[in-house]
């Protein structure tokens, strides 16, 4: 993309964020070859919950609606679309149904992954019917190296012995706080999987994970965790740039560790508290993150949004739209080596809605 | 005259149960796990309606958003709540939520469920300082 064809680009997104901007992530990729830029756009979480026949909670259907038409306005078009995961509330078909339909007015290539509410009632089987698609899988896109994964898995016994129904399965993993949970995991045969797939590229290709839980441990209360977090990081070290992004966590998170950033995406569905203002149990946020607003309810697509990410020679800056705040915006710092907001990230420039207590 | 006769009747009585050392000043440690025991009964229906799909007519609980009941932050109540215009107290807040999110029925302050969910979001809270009217 020309400089002035960027400036273009960051008009139209500023416009866009001026006049109610989208709960989804716009990620642009580019790299010190100009010709091998390009962008998606990254939606997550939508949860679309069914009530009764026909029925869906109007809430979290508009923030999937709003998301998909938004992004089907873009300009320029992005590549193709991420999905995060979270789909659907209760992996029903209905609701995978439903939230299929409502992705299906996008004008782009789709590239899923499972969320736990997809997968807990029949382990992603009417998931992968309908999106054509194994659980995790990886594409290469203009020499970037996308690695697709299905994170939310647990222990064997959690999942295959400990509950009488798959309903009632698929229940106790959709309670974000409920202690009869499990912590997420990749899992031994999907890392071995990782491990023979990274093999054969080049460690100076960029590496952009998706994963629906952080490859990171965060706070185990809510699952913004993933247990065999430090074994991925491994894997992923010997390559220069890597970026994880990824759903859940219904909020802005950013991170570095070693050479991997780690960047979250919104819901379009609603947004989640900082584990910080849960006051009984110790959590892990990144230091480095500068919360996002805290959430007005009385407007309900606020602190849902949409970020869109330049990757500069494999690093990203981050550019969070939110839909009645003001737009973020987290780049890599070179002199730092680590992605930092650009207004906010001296705790002198804070403002008081970003104080979560 | 007829109030003050049983209560002219009651006086041994009462005078018997004192020298028992149960005046109504004292309590033992027996009684104060016993209302702890009650109050976490209510926290306990607090966080069975706070996790309960059928307190609203969608299927959507307060957990959803609020898991733990966290960022509900009941230390700052009551405050002003710029979109209502006015101050209001923590139980409104909730009716709000009862009424939009979870397209439900509003409450009464007094009605047994709403103090259990006001309990139990209170109790996740247990320890920091009141802060009333903080923003």
């Amino acid at each position: 993309m020309t400089q002035s064809n960027r400036r273009k680009f960051m008009q139209r997104a500023a416009s866009m964020a001026a006049v109610g901007t989208l709960p989804l992530t716009y990620v642009k990729l580019g790299r010190s070859e100009q010709s091998a830029e390009f962008s998606f756009a990254f939606l997550s979480d939508s949860h679309i919950q069914h009530i009764r026949g026909n029925e869906f909670v109007r809430n979290w259907d508009r923030g999937l609606i709003r998301a998909v038409a938004e992004t089907n306005l873009l300009n320029p078009k992005p590549d193709f679309v991420i999905y995060g995961g979270d789909l659907a509330q209760l992996g029903t078909k209905p609701e995978l149904d439903h939230g299929a339909e409502l992705l299906s007015a996008l004008n782009y290539d789709i590239h899923p992954i499972l969320g736990e509410h997809d997968y807990y009632l029949d382990l992603g089987e009417y998931w992968s019917d309908i999106f054509k698609r194994p659980h995790y899988y990886s594409f290469d896109h203009k020499g970037v190296h996308f690695v697709m994964l299905n994170s939310i898995l647990t222990y064997d016994e959690w999942t295959f012995e400990r509950w009488p129904t798959a309903e009632q399965r698929m229940n106790e993993m959709a309670g974000l706080d409920n202690p009869n949970g499990s912590p997420f995991l990749v899992g031994d045969p999907q890392r071995e999987w990782l491990k023979k797939d990274l093999a054969e590229v080049d460690k100076s290709t960029p590496i952009v994970v998706v994963s629906h839980s952080p490859l990171q441990k965060i706070y185990k209360g809510w699952n913004f965790w993933t247990d065999d977090a430090e074994q991925m990081q491994a894997i992923l070290a010997p390559f220069d740039k890597v970026t994880v992004l990824y759903g859940h966590v219904h909020q802005i998170q950013y991170n570095q560790i070693g050479n991997i950033s780690f960047t979250s995406a919104m819901a379009t569905a609603w947004p989640w508290p900082y584990p910080g203002s849960y006051a009984q149990a110790e959590h892990f946020l990144p230091v480095l993150t500068v919360p996002m607003n805290r959430a007005d309810p009385f407007f309900e697509r606020d602190a849902t949004g949409w970020q869109f990410v330049d990757v500069h020679t494999g690093r990203a800056a981050v550019h969070y739209n939110l839909y009645d705040n003001a737009v973020r915006t987290v780049a890599w710092n070179e002199d730092t080596g680590r992605p930092e907001d650009s207004v906010f990230q001296d705790p002198a420039a804070r403002i008081p809605p970003q104080q979560h207590y | 005259m007829r109030k003050k006769f049983i209560i002219t009747a009651l006086a041994p009585v009462l005078f018997a149960l004192g020298a028992g050392n149960l005046g109504g000043d004292e309590f033992d440690q027996e009684d104060i796990d016993r209302w702890q025991e009650q109050f976490m009964q209510v926290v306990q229906e607090g966080r069975a309606l706070w996790t309960d799909g059928t307190l609203g007519s969608n299927g959507v609980a307060c957990a959803q958003c609020h898991p733990n009941a966290a960022n509900t932050h009941p230390e700052t109540y009551p405050k002003f709540q710029k979109q209502m215009g006015r101050v209001v107290d923590l139980w409104e807040m909730f009716n709000w939520c009862l009424q939009h999110p979870l397209e439900g029925e509003e409450l009464a302050a007094d009605d047994d469920k709403m103090i259990a969910l006001i309990a139990y979001a209170r109790h996740e809270r247990r320890g920091v300082a009141l802060e009333p009217g903080k923003h």
